[in-house]
């Protein structure tokens, strides 16, 4: 656990006034606020600290606590009970007295070990203070294989120690947030509740390459094959399917299977469609007859 | 719209303490859609977690309804931006290494 500089923090010197520190809290706050910085993770912890340090420098009690200490903190408990006997009983008073001003509504309260250690817990409730009415949203990251969202599909996830049924349906993208409407948090004085955002997070296994509803996978076919032309059986995401091969097929060349790509989301039997690159496999370990054959048909060439 | 997801707008704003004139304004700005039904002014159950993000945006970030309407305006354009920025990256997952 490190020293936290508060001062440092708000962007103020020691001397800053009780008008400074609201006026830099203030300021940083519209800079960092969660509403104004969605899904910024840096933001968030950035607004989490200047609302630590405004917890402490907005406080005369507190402040002046962290200003006598400072870096020697982890000493102050001892030193505040050799001098004041009953100062216990007053920090215990201390941790519930609530605090000042603060912003946000959800977990952007999170304080750190060093507050923790110095200030005892933060006055208890704090986060359901702050619904007044709606519901807080609850976000959750999903982490599913590319395989188990070919096809729609039931799981059971554990919200806040609820479970709750959900539906998954085909084709949802990696990334992907839905929305499960009144699963968030409970509302407070009859007002609703708050929602599940879910995001997907799809890891892919298989030898096919995802883009939307279009799959893409490269396909080997042998030299002769390629020269000559045959058939081959390719595999698709479900199942098998038999592909002429033209004559005088290019390495590189691309064939779309209609139909054999993603199932498009919450449109039923809609796919998107197979990309096939066709990639030649020239032949190794040639034999002496072989070598011959193909000195042969590169003189051919060169007349 | 049904009425049951209307939350009459007095409710709400005593719940929130806060002037019933602010949400007049959001709505003169284009920024809430109020109903009148029996002369009783409601908003909607699905407007509120927006509501509630400009009434913190106002009273905790001294916010006024301008700067308000121009952080919604670009708010919905980070969210596409950000819409696009994903379908990029999932197509590059076609020429980069599947994780």
């Amino acid at each position: 656990m490190e020293y936290i500089d508060y001062y440092k923090i708000l962007e103020l010197t020691k001397i800053a006034s009780d008008a400074d520190i609201k006026k830099a809290y203030r300021k940083l706050a519209r800079k960092y606020h969660p509403d104004l910085n969605p899904n910024d993770q840096t933001a968030k912890k950035n607004f989490q600290q200047i609302n630590e340090a405004n917890e402490v420098l907005s406080d005369p009690e507190k402040r002046k606590k962290y200003d006598k200490y400072g870096k020697d903190w982890k000493h102050a408990e001892e030193f505040e009970k050799a001098g004041h006997p009953g100062n216990q009983q007053q920090q215990q008073y201390g941790r519930n007295t609530g605090r000042q001003s603060g912003f946000g509504n959800s977990d952007e309260h999170d304080f750190s070990d060093f507050f923790e250690s110095m200030f005892g817990g933060r006055s208890g409730g704090r986060r359901e203070s702050q619904v007044k009415y709606r519901g807080q949203d609850f976000n959750a990251e999903l982490n599913l294989d590319l395989i188990s969202v070919y096809k729609t599909h039931k799981q059971t996830l554990t919200v806040n120690g609820k479970n709750i049924r959900l539906t998954i349906p085909a084709g949802v993208e990696n990334g992907q947030t839905i929305k499960i409407p009144g699963h968030g948090g409970e509302g407070v004085n009859g007002g609703p509740n708050g929602d599940l955002y879910i995001t997907f997070s799809i890891e892919n296994h298989t030898k096919f390459k995802r883009a939307g509803n279009d799959l893409y996978s490269d396909v080997e076919i042998d030299l002769y094959k390629a020269l000559l032309g045959g058939e081959i059986t390719v595999d698709t995401f479900e199942g098998r399917v038999k592909l002429k091969i033209q004559p005088e097929t290019q390495s590189g060349t691309k064939v779309k299977l209609k139909g054999k790509g993603f199932p498009v989301y919450k449109k039923e039997n809609e796919f998107g469609d197979l990309y096939i690159t066709y990639k030649i496999k020239n032949p190794t370990n040639l034999s002496e007859r072989e070598k011959e054959l193909f000195s042969e048909l590169a003189n051919l060439r060169k007349k | 719209m049904k009425n049951e997801n209307l939350i009459p707008v007095p409710e709400f704003c005593q719940h929130h303490q806060i002037e019933f004139s602010f949400i007049s304004t959001l709505s003169e700005y284009g920024l809430v859609e109020v109903t009148v039904i029996n002369e009783i002014e409601y908003i909607d159950k699905e407007q509120i977690k927006e509501l509630e993000k400009m009434i913190r945006m106002h009273y905790e970030l001294d916010i006024n309804v301008e700067g308000i309407d121009a952080i919604t305006h670009l708010l919905k354009r980070y969210d596409r931006l950000n819409e696009e920025l994903l379908g990029a990256k999932n197509r590059l997952r076609i020429y980069e290494g599947d994780k």
